[in-house]
């Protein structure tokens, strides 16, 4: 490991997760660790259930008619399936990031405060502090202090990118959701937000759902391979690219398929 | 034998035109030919002054101040309803049977004529419920009738926000009122807004369901329980009974002018409100 003096803890516990759309079982028997301030990378062909994992970490799924869950997920011990833990606290916990740039066609600043306003927090003072501590741990702070009021959806795509991490960085989650969070950047926004990946690792647990085999080898600390709704291997990252132990995380690593 | 494309190009190109051309023509010579026989009708005193001998002279004040109020009570009674319907159907409720139901039934009232909603209004609010022909009663009809327009327009206009809009305001821990309230509605607004247009021009435009359920004084009304007369009825009246074409058109082109103006000030509203908000 990169880190070997961080304390090796899960965040999240996945056990024999299932999940149903209608009758279609995307998710068979799923379990998986989520290690606390590291980043966990889900790889796989389309259509594997990796986006679908990633989503039932905060509920997401909650919004799609028909979905059935069985299994359990732990948030710190905590199971977010069968417990008083309310949706929208946990989201506040579990925050995302979703694959296309989405600022609501707000000022940047009322982007970044969206989730201060939803909690409640008003006050101009707090508002400021936290908008521009956000900003800048998105790295977005000094291409945007002086536009504060400008229309979000003006920046260009990768600045977006982080406007909404900024925005989800304001609610102080803990765990980061991000749902192939490059694939409408190119390579320079791309290496760019993997770079700030690796800086909120510091602070935040990520889980990463991608595409890009080099991005998960890059960035990821633990990887999951997953494939027809089963997680087929999952182990350090290192170890998943440099020595799999089945055949078919093999395959698709070395692009035999995906 | 196989018409190149290029043609069939000029062709639809002709006909799509056209057919906008003649839409506009219409309309133009609509409101030039109302204009042309009511312009000269207008005037200060006519719209300030009361009618006299049934309206053959004098002013139309009196129904201006109908015209405003009875489409001004539907508004204020239909808006919220409507939206909160369509709030309700789009937003917290699934996709099923009794949605489907609902639809339909508001598809189908939308459909239904106004002198259906007049015969309605007359025996529900000016008998049954005691109302008489009052403001009251014209205005709630007016209201029922123009609900099912402002449902279906504002649940359209709902559904076309984006849905990555709610998804990312739920994941950043917000309720779905507080989605509503900050993302939906804000979005939906422009066509929201379209639909209330349409049905505040429906309403000032209405004559059987009104005639029927808030009379037809000419005099000032004072309370909510008056009979009044809409420019609408009366240029009904005027021009049924053969007492002034010229005051007829007159009124027309007044109508004319007032949803004009209604139209335009809303939409100047609007944008005003979507260039401050973004």
């Amino acid at each position: 490991m990169t880190e070997i003096n961080k304390v090796i803890q899960n965040k999240i516990a996945i056990d024999k997760l299932n999940l149903f759309y209608g009758k279609f079982q995307a998710l068979i028997s799923v379990s998986m660790p989520v290690q606390e301030k590291m980043i966990t990378a889900l790889i796989g062909p389309s259509g594997c259930g990796k986006s679908t994992l990633l989503r039932s970490l905060n509920r997401m799924n909650d919004l799609i008619h028909g979905v059935k869950i069985t299994g359990s997920v732990l948030l710190d011990e905590i199971d977010i399936y069968n417990s008083s833990l309310e949706v929208a606290e946990l989201r506040k916990r579990v925050g995302m990031v979703f694959q296309r740039p989405n600022p609501f066609p707000l000022s940047i600043y009322e982007n970044v405060v969206y989730g201060l306003r939803v909690a409640g927090i008003r006050n101009k003072k707090e508002s400021d502090e936290i908008a521009e501590k956000s900003l800048r741990g998105a790295w977005l702070w000094d291409q945007v202090k002086d536009k504060l009021d400008h229309p979000a959806l003006e920046l260009p795509l990768d600045q977006q990118q982080r406007l909404v991490i900024a925005r989800l960085l304001a609610v102080q989650p803990e765990v980061i959701l991000m749902d192939e969070p490059c694939s409408a950047l190119d390579p320079i926004a791309t290496m760019k937000i993997e770079e700030l990946m690796i800086e909120l690792k510091k602070d935040y647990t990520i889980v990463i759902v991608t595409h890009n085999m080099q991005q998960a080898s890059r960035v990821s600390d633990f990887t999951g391979y997953m494939l027809m709704g089963e997680m087929i291997e999952f182990n350090q990252t290192k170890n998943i690219f440099t020595n799999p132990s089945k055949k078919l995380t093999e395959d698709y690593i070395s692009g035999k398929y995906g | 034998m196989r018409i190149h494309p290029r043609y069939t190009q000029r062709g639809a190109i002709a006909v799509l035109g056209g057919a906008t051309l003649l839409t506009l023509l219409i309309l133009a010579f609509i409101i030039f030919f109302i204009l042309e026989k009511g312009l000269p009708g207008i005037s200060l005193s006519f719209l300030t002054t009361n009618p006299t001998d049934m309206g053959r002279a004098g002013g139309i004040f009196p129904t201006l101040i109908g015209t405003i109020i009875l489409p001004l009570l539907a508004i204020i009674i239909a808006t919220p309803l409507g939206i909160f319907t369509s709030v309700y159907l789009s937003e917290y409720t699934k996709e099923n049977k009794a949605t489907r139901i609902i639809r339909f039934g508001t598809d189908c009232l939308a459909g239904i004529p106004s002198i259906i909603f007049g015969l309605f209004g007359y025996i529900f609010f000016v008998v049954t419920l005691g109302f008489g022909w009052s403001i009251l009663s014209g205005g709630l009809t007016l209201a029922v009738m123009i609900l099912p327009t402002i449902i279906r327009t504002s649940e359209e206009a709902i559904r076309a926000v984006p849905k990555s809009y709610r998804e990312v305001s739920f994941s950043l821990g917000a309720t779905s009122w507080q989605t509503v309230k900050k993302v939906i509605l804000p979005n939906a607004l422009p066509g929201i807004v379209t639909g209330i247009m349409l049905s505040i021009g429906r309403a000032i435009g209405e004559t059987a369901a009104v005639i029927f359920t808030a009379g037809s004084s000419l005099r000032i009304p004072s309370s909510v329980f008056d009979s009044t007369r809409t420019m609408a009825v009366h240029f009904y009246i005027l021009a049924r009974e053969g007492i002034s074409a010229e005051n007829a058109y007159a009124t027309a082109a007044t109508l004319i002018i007032a949803v004009l103006i209604v139209n335009l000030s809303a939409y100047w509203l609007m944008h005003r409100f979507i260039a401050k908000r973004s």
